[in-house]
């Protein structure tokens, strides 16, 4: 199973159509190729390097366990649980709540809102490749997806629905049966098997190509100069790249980051290193201008104002400041290009639906 | 004569301790792209003896912070840049799992022997 097929199964675009747009994809680019060699006008510092294609092109597989290898009837089944409000104590939660497709598979609030309207004190993250991540949740106390899955279920803050009355509730209802038979042949509605397919959905929701991937790819055109050299900026000048780098854009690391706002003590609470006291896991830039309010606490509400915390080196919090954090002094036009460059990682529109839920 | 009894227990104790210090060994881990290196091989696991030192050489543009919250030992070598070289010395037998804080991807464990 190839992972365009099963991005496919979640994602609602046919095989065919998306074969078919991977190989006129392809030829964009080869016809690229074959034009920019015999173009005088290349502007040196304008194009990716080989090693700007080895770090940030596109893994060829997406990571998964042998435990739960994906399969369309896994991904398939994961979307209905991860859209279906009886996961919640509540009935009226659902992970998509919080994590919704429509704003970047995140809520576009400072900080989560979960059962009975309570505001809790974490953002919700995008899942939006949590697949490539090795930890998970701000504070990085989960290393798999399958374990991360059943957290906020059972939270008392977030969906307050015990297991020993969610997995009977499923269990009653026929058609999960089946879908669970289906993914899981003999293993029945359990703990596990929900996790798992929870887990093999999320996996799925993987960036699609952006305006940077196809520079990288050597098309022309597609990225603007001032992007091209925001790029530039991140990877030099403002030392985006001691944390956000690679693929995802993430060291899959753990910074205080000098958030004025911040009262959390963090990954400390897993790991009481010093250096981990107000730290929170760096995260994925992929889409990023689409999941305002930022950080871990929501105190920003634009990337202008990301740029701007990053320039003046981070805030005073619990004197705990990340030793890559430094004043960057940019000028006005490399934060505008700057901010070009993380635009420019938006991926093509997902086209996602809203799957119709068994009913009892 | 249990005076002299004594006094040569006393020099074989010293002698012993003498041959452990003058056999210590020191090994060098750098950390680079993420990752624990021995001569020039990514590894998760070494052996050593005790009473050998490891210094732990940042080689990456970025800061680590290597620690061990092991029964056998405990220590926060607290962040470094590259170029930085910290080290710690195991006395005694036992294993350690030696994490970078920042980067908990970066994992090994000492043997000691």
């Amino acid at each position: 199973m190839t992972m365009s097929s099963l991005v496919a199964a979640s994602q609602t675009s046919s095989f065919m159509t998306r074969k078919l747009l991977k190989t006129l994809g392809y030829m964009a680019i080869g016809m690229s190729v074959v034009l920019g060699a015999g173009s005088a006008v290349a502007k040196s510092g304008m194009q990716a390097t080989s090693e700007d294609m080895d770090k940030y092109l596109r893994p060829a597989e997406i990571p998964q366990p042998r435990s739960n290898m994906m399969t369309p009837e896994r991904v398939e089944l994961g979307k209905l649980l991860f859209f279906d409000p009886r996961l919640s104590g509540s009935n009226f939660i659902s992970c998509a709540t919080c994590h919704n497709p429509a704003m970047g598979w995140s809520d576009a609030q400072p900080t989560a809102i979960g059962h009975g309207m309570g505001v809790l004190h974490r953002a919700t993250p995008t899942i939006l490749n949590t697949a490539y991540q090795r930890f998970q949740l701000w504070d990085g106390r989960e290393r798999t997806l399958e374990k991360q899955a059943l957290g906020p279920i059972q939270a008392g803050g977030e969906m307050a629905q015990p297991l020993d009355s969610l997995l009977p509730e499923l269990q009653d209802i026929p058609d999960y049966v089946k879908l669970f038979e289906a993914a899981y042949p003999g293993e029945g509605i359990t703990e596990d098997t929900l996790a798992k397919a929870l887990a093999s959905f999320e996996r799925s929701i993987v960036s699609t190509d952006s305006a940077f991937d196809r520079w990288l790819k050597g098309v022309d055109g597609v990225m603007s100069d001032s992007a091209i050299r925001g790029f530039g900026v991140f990877k030099g000048k403002a030392n985006c790249t001691a944390c956000h780098d690679g693929f995802n854009f993430t060291d899959n690391g753990f910074h205080n980051i000098g958030l004025s706002d911040n009262k959390d003590m963090g990954r400390y609470t897993i790991k009481p290193i010093k250096v981990l006291k107000g730290a929170f896991k760096t995260p994925t830039l992929r889409d990023v201008a689409t999941t305002p309010p930022y950080m871990h606490n929501g105190q920003y509400h634009t990337l202008e104002e990301v740029i701007e915390h990053y320039d003046r080196g981070g805030d005073k919090n619990m004197g705990n400041l990340d030793p890559n954090m430094k004043k960057l002094n940019l000028s006005k036009k490399e934060k505008a290009d700057l901010l070009a460059f993380l635009k420019a990682l938006t991926g093509d529109t997902m086209d996602i639906t809203i799957p119709l839920l068994p009913i009892k | 004569m249990i005076y002299v009894n004594l006094k040569r227990f006393g020099i074989a104790v010293a002698a012993i301790t003498l041959s452990a210090t003058a056999n210590a060994a020191d090994y060098t881990i750098t950390q680079s792209n993420k990752a624990f290196v021995k001569d020039s091989q990514q590894i998760e696991q070494m052996s050593i003896k005790a009473g050998d030192t490891i210094h732990f050489k940042n080689e990456d543009p970025f800061f680590h912070n290597i620690f061990s919250l092991s029964d056998l030992k405990t220590f926060d070598l607290g962040s470094y840049p590259a170029g930085e070289s910290k080290s710690v010395t195991f006395d005694s037998p036992g294993e350690a799992e030696i994490e970078c804080a920042i980067h908990p991807e970066m994992y090994m464990v000492i043997e000691v022997q």
